[in-house]
């Protein structure tokens, strides 16, 4: 048992953190390490270079021209990515759909796009969430019905939260078609052509004032037959095995330590009662509790992806680690905000020339922290929120 | 990175759950603890056999050499039997001390009667009324016709009464913490043994001119003494792990099983989910434990510190979490003396405010944050 890194870890460790220097856009780090808004082209760009060194496909089997890499090497990736100011790797094309596809999708399926997901020529975006359809997914409504002759479904209704689907190419959604049976019985997984006549995309405003989520409207959207994932049906089981994809990435740890980085880096600045605020014992302990919470996510999640490799899918302790990180994730946020004191109060937004509106609110790290404290409440909430997390432990692992 | 145990190891591991489901029931435990020593010197020898004895002691001291992972396998096992002998006070916690804080010859002989199990010892190193202090400041030695005497009071001394030699943490002038061996029947020692809530057993030792050897540098044991007490804290989180994961399991287990409105009481919500709760901080201390026993073989003091620092505070704020919704998820059997969960709960309490509480340590790892 061992948790240093090898040589050859560390030296896989230096290689990645010199090709992020070198092929990064300082522009986009520069906003991802300050907590900016990121357009299309940011995540793209990123996602791009990536692909030319063969290191989009991570978590992917060679295979499918994946990285092959093992829970190590994908932890040093996302650790050492994330603390250069590389953006997140969008995951529903990567890390929700692409896996569902190699283990239920027949072979034309698997040509046409798992090379488009992995170069980034198409954007995917989820469509499982409707108005009456949250934590009850399966409950979920809208409709797929076959055409006389077989060749198509025409689908109609509507999903909502649909993250950044406002750049989106393609979206996978789980539809109803049958109402037979019980309520997981009648659903199945359909990939859709955004450009497809019938769809209307629709932006929700969240808390922070930003436009990060849609919803997504289908009238009469006609979609080819070929489209279905597996079995007409079974689509809840592939579902799940998506969702448990899900919460592995979801808890954010090389994302976490970044906040960790801009926390400290706020409080040093910040004054307090004549004294850097990190001098302030009762803010500073916030600080070391945050810490020691995530080094403990850390090990937990080196541990659960060790397990994993040998059975090769994520179990239920990912739920585990769904709440933890978000939980932690809310925290960090939160102390910087805290730790911006009034400079938290302000809403700042960017002129033309990319200069904030209240001008003495130059240093981006106060800027954006009480928005992003607002923007993080969502972390509880998705992917299943935490209490519906709860009862999935309550179920397959205490056996309740 | 790897997380697999290697087979040496493995073995341990197995050796030791047969140890405590054929040797460490509960009704066998209860069984040593009434007696007036309350634990058992078969059991402690069946530990030595196994070689636990001489696990922290270096090869060349003539013991086994084991690393931080190798007491964690070991810890866990004693948490989760809630073992009374007394391995961390009188073994483990001894054996780090000299190690580090006394000369190859000083330590000779000594560490190989503490790796055979054959001589108990313990650290005297707490002063009355300083809680966790890890510079001794009660206690004086001074040196009298060509040797030294102790004057002082040392409090919860671990395994203190019925170690037979004593290493007792002393200051000589102005010099900073120094290093003492003295023989727990010698002239001029007298101890107030107790059993302790969890059922440990611990004693106050007052010293008046007591002879004593002084054991490595004059005002440098320090480091030894941050070292020892840093490897106890690290064994302390594995303890807590094993005795958590145990306790963790009856409740779950209560909870399907006892019924209330017709229903097992585990159907409901508010139980469930503080159960997941309560499973959260396992885990997440399980990974702390398994930090902290790398970290021991740290050569960065400071960073050996910062780390196990974090470690027993997560493990301490799990101990608190899980004991006490243990005992609330068992309702009123839980608060009886009969049953199980409370045993587990007060050896938790107590681990939790042993070598520095939550705060103590919590302010240690912040304290670091100013450094860096």
């Amino acid at each position: 048992m061992d948790l240093r890194y090898s040589p050859e870890q560390q030296a896989f460790s230096t290689d990645v953190r010199s090709f992020t220097r070198a092929h990064l856009d300082p522009k986009v780090a520069k906003k991802v390490l300050e907590g900016a808004r990121l357009e299309r082209e940011d995540y793209l760009g990123w996602h791009r270079s990536l692909h030319k060194k063969g290191w989009v496909g991570v978590g992917w089997p060679t295979s499918y021209g994946g990285t092959g890499w093992d829970a190590t090497h994908q932890h040093i990736f996302d650790e050492v990515t994330a603390d250069e100011g590389a953006p997140i790797l969008i995951p529903f094309g990567l890390r929700m759909v692409a896996p569902v596809i190699m283990n239920f999708g027949n072979q034309a399926q698997k040509d046409f796009h798992l090379p488009k997901i992995l170069s980034g020529e198409h954007w995917w975006c989820q469509g499982y969430s409707e108005p009456g359809s949250g934590s009850d997914l399966s409950s979920l409504k809208m409709k797929a019905e076959r055409s006389s002759d077989g060749t198509h479904y025409i689908v109609n209704g509507q999903k909502t939260w649909t993250t950044l689907g406002q750049h989106a190419d393609w979206i996978f959604c789980l539809v109803r078609t049958s109402n037979e049976g019980r309520q997981q019985e009648g659903i199945s997984f359909l990939l859709i052509d955004m450009k497809t006549p019938g769809i209307t995309v629709r932006p929700i405003i969240m808390l922070d004032q930003e436009h990060e989520v849609n919803e997504v409207w289908f009238d009469n959207v006609k979609v080819p037959a070929t489209n279905l994932v597996g079995e007409e049906n079974k689509g809840w089981t592939y579902a799940k095995f998506l969702l448990s994809h899900e919460r592995n990435g979801i808890a954010g740890v090389g994302r976490c330590k970044r906040i960790v980085k801009r926390l400290h880096h706020v409080a040093q600045q910040a004054y307090s009662n004549g004294r850097p605020l990190i001098e302030d014992a009762r803010f500073r302990d916030k600080i070391a509790q945050a810490e020691i919470d995530l080094r403990a996510l850390e090990i937990t999640l080196l541990r659960v992806l060790d397990a994993e490799r040998e059975k090769h899918a994520p179990g239920p302790e990912a739920s585990l680690l769904k709440i933890k990180g978000s939980e932690i994730q809310q925290t960090l946020t939160e102390l910087t905000m805290m730790a911006a004191g009034p400079a938290a109060l302000p809403y700042v937004r960017e002129g033309d020339n990319g200069a904030p509106d209240v001008p003495w609110l130059s240093d981006e790290a106060y800027r954006y922290a009480s928005g992003h404290y607002f923007n993080f409440r969502k972390t509880t909430i998705y992917g299943g929120s935490n209490e519906i997390q709860r009862n999935i432990v309550t179920q397959l692992v205490l056996g309740l | 990175m790897n997380f697999s145990l290697t087979d040496e190891q493995s073995a341990l591991k197995e050796t030791l759950i047969k140890f405590i489901d054929r040797d460490y029931g509960f009704e066998q435990r209860w069984a040593v603890l009434r007696t007036d020593e309350g634990w058992s010197r078969t059991r402690w020898n069946q530990l030595a056999e196994i070689g636990v004895m001489a696990l922290p002691v270096a090869e060349a001291d003539g013991g086994l050499g084991g690393a931080g992972v190798d007491t964690m396998i070991v810890m866990e096992q004693l948490g989760r039997g809630l073992v009374l002998e007394p391995y961390v006070g009188c073994c483990l916690l001894p054996a780090a001390l000299l190690t580090r804080g006394a000369t190859d010859m000083e330590r000779a002989g000594l560490l190989e009667r503490i790796a055979s199990g054959e001589t108990l010892a313990a650290f005297a190193h707490t002063d009355a009324g300083r809680r966790y202090e890890r510079h001794s400041t009660g206690t004086a030695a001074s040196f009298v016709n060509g040797g030294f005497v102790l004057n002082g009071k040392k409090v919860v001394v671990l395994g203190g009464d019925c170690a037979e030699q004593l290493l007792v943490s002393a200051n000589v002038g102005g010099d900073g913490a120094s290093l003492f061996l003295v023989a727990a029947n010698a002239t001029g020692v007298k101890r107030l043994a107790y059993p302790m809530q969890d059922a440990q057993r611990g004693a106050d030792i007052e010293f008046s001119n007591a002879r004593a050897t002084l054991l490595g540098p004059q005002g440098g044991a320090q480091p030894a003494i941050d070292y020892a007490l840093d490897v106890a804290c690290a064994a302390l989180c594995a303890e807590a792990v094993g005795a958590m994961i145990e306790l963790h399991k009856i409740t779950v287990e209560y909870l399907k099983t006892r019924k209330q409105f017709g229903r097992p009481i585990g159907m409901n919500q508010a139980l469930q989910h503080r159960a997941v709760d309560m499973l959260m901080h396992v885990e997440m201390s399980r990974s702390m434990a398994l930090d902290a026993a790398m970290a021991v073989s740290e050569n960065n003091a400071a960073a050996r510190a910062k780390t196990i620092s974090a470690a027993k505070v997560l493990v301490g704020q799990a101990c608190r979490f899980v004991g006490q919704n243990a005992v609330q998820l068992h309702g009123g059997i839980g608060v009886t003396h009969e049953l199980n969960v409370s045993h587990y709960f007060k050896r938790l309490t107590m681990i939790a405010a042993t070598f520095g509480d939550t705060d103590w340590h919590l302010a240690r790892y912040s304290d670091s944050l100013l450094v860096a």
